[in-house]
């Protein structure tokens, strides 16, 4: 299997773990990763004006690329990377005449036609791999860590557009979490926004936010929280330190990209994953869960 | 039956409408073009030719002239045909010589900016119609013996009332429930509103009236499998759980009543899927306000059996949600909603009612003030507005929700949730309906003939609805409606016969290669191929006349009376050529 691969910003540069991780689990299944070449920034925010035609010239750039380049599909490990070129596909789907606007303004050889799918890798990782080829791969697996699957709104909404999961009680993160031998837990707010760009203008507002999933993740009896997104990761795992100064009781959970998990469970070595550049550091979660095998912990 | 010869003595009656037409077209010019018109002997037009004096014009002149075929330029078919048969045929003419031409709908109203154009039209759809009567032959209606025994399906407090009214009168009825018990829904309720009457007291008097009634047999565990025949004389075949036979009983109308089931909990995601067994359907509510439930009356929180204190009710759960769920409003919920948080609040009078509604629908004799005592009696807490999500947090289910009123976003830690999930039909009800073949709406719902006008009738004659098969309702309106039913078959039933129209299918067994290309064809399986004759033949007590059979007729063998080939291959020779068609006359 090989798929075109959008990495986004985020990847290249403070999410690099997430990035390795992703391009080694997707080897360790024989899922080839190729990084399209020159790829350029996804937008970071769909572009909600639909006058604003220019807004979507970034995001389509990367999908002209893909087809010039002979693929038909677009693998996304970024959950807002995903999101934004999911919709703006999706956009120029529906909308022939913009679509023509922007084929003439980006004047390139073939014009597009909307031939690209924009896929997220859980979904290729879940319904191209398959959950039972995940099983066979998992050794030495997670044994029985225990999981909270965290989606946040990215992987999700709108539900008709990216058309990932069931929004409501979302289930694709969870069934691969437990094909690698993790004990996923049930919890509500799996979906909940943690409070996103909130973070950086007003943390007061975005605390309440991500506390109420933290906390909740952790009464549901997690040792980690996995997330397919930079922002969320950076939010859930940033704020704890606030937060263990806020609420006596709390106790703090590793927020880890789904794609750290898939590295351990297949053995693959998690150097270059980047667990020192996390707040919380997962790594004496993992150690207590006999995960990390030989890693030493600091 | 058929009389060969042409009609050659027509009477053309133009009608006015008073405006409706003569506003648009020129009425003395269409008379003029028929002035000379071979075999028309009357051409005269009326102000309003559906009056009494209209009609008695109509009388007379069919008297004078001795006419045998009328023709009357007025508005459709559908309003005024029957009186003109009528009319005609009173004056001695067969009411099948008597054809309309639809000048108003499909003309002066269609064409009321162009009257010159519209004044052309009602010549030509005057010529065809003309042309058609020429060749219209004199048919008489047939009549069919009607069974006089009614199938009621489905034994909940619908089809227990309609039986009763039915057997009252004296007629059999056959009672077929698909349980093993009756009472449907009904037997599943506890206090009624408004009163709080108890829902099985209710019941067991209808039952106790059903068991003094001989003409009524029941049938439990039982399910129709099939349907044949016609309004009046039907053949069901019905199978009783475990039996390897089913039985075949005649009926000559039936009812059918098969209730409703409730928005599965599954489906609804955000409100715990189903998952949380403190958040609970209204009728598990239902159930644990009975005394003779399972926790004999007493509300207990199925996760630990406690008493709630904190009650939440959250209503159209899955109604009037077009995006996610079903579009309608359900219609009870808001009453028997009121009605379980007063009495959980009397059970617990130190406890706390919460109810979410969108809009509080209490319409009709009691029931405002019913949901009013809600409030201030019981005190009991409306909050204006939706509920986000439910889940459980610990031992309390959260709930957050939008109070609408104060622009706040509300959170309770409640006890116990109670769902007024939707109103939807039985699982299984589209299949029921295709077996008896009657229509459904979109979501499942028994469709009525008319919204207005026929609302106990299917449009398969002979079908009647009743209850909340055929939409969301509560006791006393499934109890009106069937009544209702009820009287639609006993007014089937005040007849011995039944008179069909005769303008309907024949096949000419010249001309039929038996190639069956008519069979699928028929909408009504009215036609099947003769025993051992190479021929098909048409069940004229099933044929509609629509004429489906003879569309797909390579022969031309299957005919539709009064409505053959050669009648319209006519019509069309006098639209197209008129002097050449004239000119054979």
């Amino acid at each position: 299997m090989r798929y075109f691969y959008f990495p986004g910003c985020t990847l290249e540069t403070k999410a690099v773990g997430f990035n390795r991780s992703a391009k080694e689990a997707a080897g360790a299944l024989g899922v080839e990763l190729v990084t399209l070449p020159e790829w350029n920034c996804c937008g970071a925010t769909f572009p909600l004006s639909t006058d604003n035609v220019l807004d979507l010239a970034g995001p389509a750039r990367n999908l002209v690329s893909t087809a010039e380049a002979g693929g038909d599909t677009l693998a996304v490990a970024c959950a807002t990377c995903f999101n934004v070129l999911r919709r703006t596909n999706h956009f120029l789907r529906k909308h022939p005449d913009t679509l023509e606007k922007l084929n003439a303004f980006l004047e390139r050889p073939q014009p597009y036609a909307g031939q690209v799918e924009v896929r997220h890798l859980l979904d290729i990782f879940v319904h191209d791999v398959g959950l039972e080829a995940i099983r066979r791969r998992a050794v030495p697996g997670l044994g029985g860590l225990r999981v909270a699957a965290y989606y946040g709104c990215m992987l999700l909404r709108p539900a008709d557009e990216i058309a990932l999961d069931d929004p409501e009680r979302p289930g694709i993160m969870d069934a691969l979490l437990a094909a690698l031998g993790a004990e996923v837990v049930d919890y509500p707010h799996r979906g909940e926004c943690c409070g996103a760009y909130l973070t950086v203008k007003s943390p007061e507002a975005s605390m309440p936010m991500s506390y109420r999933i933290l906390s909740a993740a952790g009464r549901a009896g997690a040792q980690v929280l996995a997330t397919a997104c930079p922002l969320c990761q950076f939010n859930l795992d940033w704020l704890q330190a606030r937060l263990r100064q806020q609420y006596a009781s709390y106790q703090p959970l590793p927020v880890m990209y789904f794609t750290q998990l898939m590295g351990l469970a297949f053995g693959l070595d998690p150097a270059g994953y980047g667990f020192e550049q996390h707040y919380v550091d997962p790594r004496p979660a993992l150690a207590q869960a006999g995960v990390l095998g030989g890693i030493r912990s600091p | 039956m058929p009389a060969k010869a042409k009609a050659h003595r027509i009477g053309l009656f133009v009608c006015h409408c008073g405006l409706n037409i003569a506003g648009t077209v020129d009425i003395p010019q269409v008379l003029d073009a028929f002035r000379d018109e071979p075999g028309v002997l009357v051409s005269v037009d009326y102000k309003y030719m559906c009056s009494e004096p209209g009609q008695e014009l109509i009388r007379r002149k069919i008297a004078e002239e001795k006419l045998d075929g009328v023709v009357v330029a007025a508005c459709s078919p559908t309003m005024h045909e029957a009186t003109f048969r009528r009319n005609a045929e009173s004056a001695g003419l067969n009411p099948y010589r008597v054809e309309i031409a639809n000048i108003r709908e499909q003309v002066s109203w269609v064409h009321a900016k162009d009257p010159d154009a519209a004044t052309r039209k009602a010549i030509e759809v005057i010529r065809t119609i003309i042309e058609k009567v020429r060749y219209d032959e004199e048919l008489l209606p047939f009549t069919l013996p009607v069974v006089r025994r009614a199938l009621v399906i489905g034994g909940g407090i619908a089809g227990i009332q309609a039986a009763l009214d039915i057997a009252a009168a004296g007629f059999p009825v056959l009672l077929v429930e698909r349980e093993a018990r009756l009472g449907g829904r009904m037997a599943q309720l506890s206090g009624t509103y408004f009163n709080f009457e108890s829902a099985g007291d209710l019941l067991a008097q209808k039952l106790e009236a059903l068991r003094a009634r001989p003409e009524i047999t029941v049938l439990t565990e039982s399910e129709v499998e099939s349907l044949n025949g016609y309004v009046g004389n039907f053949t069901v075949r019905i199978r009783r759980r475990g039996e390897d036979q089913p039985r075949e009983e005649s009926v000559g109308a039936i009812v059918v009543a098969t209730g409703f089931d409730l928005y599965p909990l599954e489906r609804l995601p955000e409100y715990g899927a189903g998952a949380v067994p403190d958040v609970i359907s209204g009728l598990e509510m239902e159930a644990m306000l009975r005394p003779d439930g399972p926790t004999g009356g007493r509300i207990l929180r199925p996760s630990d059996g406690r008493p709630p204190r904190e009650v939440v009710f959250v209503q159209c759960a899955g109604s009037r949600d077009p995006q996610h769920a079903m579009p309608y409003c359900s219609k009870i919920c808001c009453m028997y909603t009121a009605k379980q948080a007063r009495l959980f609040r009397r059970q617990c009078p130190d406890g706390q009612a919460y109810v979410f509604y969108i809009d509080i629908r209490s319409g009709g004799k009691g029931a405002e003030e019913f949901v009013q005592a809600a409030m201030e009696e019981e005190r009991v807490l409306y909050l204006r507005g939706k509920v986000s999500r439910i889940f459980r947090d610990g031992d309390k289910v959260m709930v957050w929700g939008a109070d609408t009123l104060s622009g706040q976003q509300v959170e309770i830690a409640a006890d116990l949730v109670v769902l007024a999930t939707a109103v939807v039909p039985r699982q299984d009800a589209r299949e029921l309906a295709q077996r008896l073949r009657v229509g459904t709406d979109m979501h499942g719902f028994f469709n009525e003939a008319h919204p207005k006008l026929r609302p106990v009738e299917s449009l398969t004659a002979g079908i009647y609805l009743a209850g909340a098969a055929q939409g969301p309702k509560d006791i006393p309106e499934t109890l009106s409606q069937a009544g209702a039913a009820a009287a639609k078959v006993l007014s089937l039933f005040s007849r011995h016969e039944l008179v069909q129209e005769p303008t309907i299918a024949w096949v000419d067994p010249e001309l039929c290669s038996a190639c069956q290309l008519c069979v699928p064809a028929c909408p009504y399986e009215a036609r099947r191929p003769h025993p051992w004759k190479p021929v098909v033949t048409v069940n004229a007590a099933l044929c509609q006349g629509c004429g489906a059979c003879a569309m797909v007729c390579p022969n031309k063998a299957s005919k539709l009376r009064n409505y053959t080939p050669e009648q319209v291959l006519a019509m069309v020779d006098v639209l197209f050529a008129p002097a050449k068609a004239q000119e054979g006359t």
